[in-house]
């Protein structure tokens, strides 16, 4: 899509994203199957993302961002499946390969960070056990390391990421929510993955830990020239945060851009919304929700889902769900309003 | 005319003991605040995790009784009242709770948490009056009552689910209202509708609401005054204009420096040093802060900070602020601004 070797521009300093394509999204689709009927999760995403990029997935609960990071990492259960499309990482189609080595791909070369301040961590193994646990079960299977370099490798990474070595004999319910989210990424940096998938990292965190582990993140994910994909819903977060913003709606992604541009000109209707109802120190306002709720996924509209609580709706949208539209600067909108600025 | 509900010089401690002294939690640590019926304002009290505004809020609510100091409703000391002053005290000082998913009972339609307090409290003489006091109050929070009532709490959206625990506390016409982190386990999208109904009932029926939030964006947006706490004392106070715009707390400059604006152009800088009290034992001389504060100056080690009144709507425990002269009266409430701020900017 991009000329090669087009360099790509980001407000954050020292930013270096090749113009190499890290995980590519076909037509991606994650369906839940019930007696009501089949729930559409994830309806068909298009997304490619870049070596080195911070991509962040911004929806309201229920717009299907977190079944769309589960789904590409395969850890969807029952009732959910994939029900079509490709994920390629590294010229690897990850629908197609078998269960191990799925299993093996997971961790060394693709991790989840989850929001380890919830729980994510078994409460009765010491923090060096769980570290480990996750670096002896998806190395590959030539591979392993011995007891001293297994204790190295602990201590090494609980350094990186900002904790103490004693913290290596602690249990869960010793450390703070902090320090839990911060062994959650020691776990998830644990082989050096080239893509990072971090799910609400900092949900349950107050402003400072939180402003500390996002920064402990992106340091981590420039020490590995790691591409990360941040899935959450803090508008602000993102903003901080990552180069490029993908909205989700109702299944479907509704925007897609760099941060700079889309937080300055917001195109989608809902993302200019999104970023109205956003509270501010700068002025006092009166506050703006986002009228009505999302729709439910079980039998959405035959037109564009988001139209019932649209202020810009247009006879066209209760009719005609809209594509994508090419808007030129890595600018891609799925709305009616923009056809004639399409490319 | 006596105060509302006033809190004397009070501390709250869990754990410890007479041999263990190390173990001991000071959570709230000598605070002296006010809340005045005829001045109904919006106050937050901000903090971090660990800092002491869920038991500065259940001190409030007469849920924990003080270790030390004492706690007056309406002039009379709380631990002698009758039962009957009791009742009326459980009536006028309503909770509002963090979590709308827990707050429900799963087996019941949402009639249910609405209906209880009008029994326990004996608010309605019939069924048909019971129904239109929920009606009315739904209303308020602007919820439909024919689109609310007879469901169960799941086929309900986190934000309406929060707003019916607004109305089930307007049903009791409470004085006072203690809202604990209202927003933060609902979306962005919806946050805005429930604080809006909360400042509603404080401009529209004169309620006192305490905010409690560690989220600075929605307490500017809504307060009239702020406090701010960390690890059990009251750091800065004042109305939340003075402070917002004149932080001088190096706790707050960094709780407002931290605060994820939605500027891609407004981008932190330097991570800040990582706090580890938790680990350690606690410090029980000198500023709680001074672990962590960029600004650390030799006195701060041994000395503890009086409150420093900077101007006349802000105060601060801080050393960089000696000068300024300590606040005449313990109480910090004295710093706050009670006119009608919201409704001029309104």
């Amino acid at each position: 899509m991009t000329t090669p070797d087009a360099a790509i521009r980001t407000y954050r300093k020292g930013a270096s994203i090749s113009d190499k394509d890290a995980l590519i999204l076909e037509d991606f689709k994650v369906y839940y199957g019930t007696p009501r009927g089949t729930v559409k999760a994830v309806d068909g995403v298009n997304l490619t993302l870049k070596q080195g990029e911070r991509f962040a997935l911004v929806g309201e609960s229920g717009s299907g961002k977190s079944t769309l990071a589960m789904g590409l990492m395969r850890l969807i259960r029952p009732p959910g499946y994939i029900a079509g499309g490709t994920v390629t990482l590294k010229d690897k189609d990850l629908t197609d390969i078998s269960d191990e080595e799925m299993r093996l791909t997971r961790l060394s070369e693709m991790a989840l960070v989850p929001q380890g301040a919830m729980n994510s961590l078994n409460p009765v193994m010491r923090v060096e056990d769980q570290i480990s646990d996750g670096i002896i079960d998806h190395l590959g299977p030539k591979e392993s390391l011995s007891k001293d370099d297994m204790t190295k490798k602990i201590l090494e990474l609980l350094n990186n990421v900002g904790l103490r070595p004693n913290v290596a004999r602690l249990f869960p319910h010793e450390l703070s929510g902090g320090m839990k989210q911060r062994v959650a990424m020691a776990i998830g940096i644990s082989l050096k993955p080239s893509m990072i998938i971090a799910d609400e990292p900092t949900s349950a965190l107050d402003v400072v830990v939180q402003r500390q582990i996002m920064q402990t993140l992106g340091r981590l994910q420039e020490g590995l020239d790691a591409t990360i994909l941040l899935v959450g819903h803090d508008m602000g977060l993102v903003a901080q945060f990552a180069d490029t913003i993908g909205v989700m709606y109702a299944g479907r992604l509704v925007e897609v851009g760099p941060v700079d541009s889309v937080f300055s000109n917001p195109k989608h209707p809902y993302t200019r919304l999104l970023i109205d109802s956003l509270p501010s120190l700068d002025e006092k306002k009166d506050f703006v929700g986002i009228p009505g709720l999302p729709p439910q996924l079980i039998n959405l509209p035959s037109g564009c889902a988001f139209e019932e609580r649209c202020p810009s709706r247009f006879e066209r949208c209760p009719k005609e769900i809209p594509e994508a539209l090419n808007l030129g600067d890595r600018r891609r909108v799925a709305c009616h309003l923009f056809e004639n600025e399409a490319k | 005319m006596s105060a509302f509900i006033e809190l004397d010089n009070v501390s709250k401690t869990f754990g410890g003991g007479v041999f263990n002294r190390s173990s001991m939690v000071v959570a709230v640590d000598n605070v002296s605040l006010s809340i005045h019926e005829d001045q109904p304002s919006i106050t937050t009290v901000a903090g971090e995790s660990g800092s002491g505004k869920t038991t500065l809020a259940r001190l409030l609510l007469g849920s924990h009784d003080p270790t030390e100091g004492k706690m007056l409703y309406r002039g009379k000391d709380f631990t002698k009242l009758t039962s009957k002053e009791r009742l009326r005290f459980r009536r006028e000082v309503q909770p509002i709770f963090q979590d709308p998913f827990e707050s429900y009972n799963p087996f019941y339609k949402v009639d249910h948490v609405l209906e209880a307090p009008i029994n326990n409290f004996k608010l309605a003489s019939s069924k048909s009056a019971s129904k239109k006091l929920i009606e009315e109050s739904l209303e308020m929070v602007g919820l439909v009552p024919e689109e609310t009532l007879g469901r169960f709490p799941h086929q309900l959206s986190g934000g309406q689910r929060q707003r019916i625990m607004v109305a089930r506390a307007l049903l009791l016409k409470p004085r006072v209202i203690l809202a604990d982190e209202p927003v933060s386990m609902v979306d962005a999208s919806l946050r805005a509708t429930i604080l809006q109904s909360i400042r509603k009932l404080n401009r529209d029926l004169g309620i006192s609401v305490i905010y409690i939030t560690h989220d600075l964006t929605t307490a500017y947006q809504i307060s009239d005054n702020i406090m701010v706490m960390y690890r059990g004392t009251v750091v800065e106070a004042g109305t939340v204009d003075a402070i917002i715009s004149n932080p001088s707390h190096p706790y707050t400059q960094l709780l407002i420096e931290s605060i994820p604006q939605p500027d891609p152009k407004k981008r932190w800088g330097e991570e800040p040093p990582q706090s580890d009290w938790e680990l350690t034992d606690d410090v029980l001389v000198g500023c709680k802060f001074a672990d962590r504060c960029s600004k650390v100056m030799d006195e701060c080690k041994s000395i503890r900070p009086d409150q420093f009144k900077i101007g006349k709507n802000q105060m601060a425990t801080c050393f960089l602020h000696k000068d300024a002269g300590k606040l005449s009266d313990d109480d910090l409430t004295s710093t706050f601004s009670y006119a009608e701020t919201t409704n001029e900017k309104a």
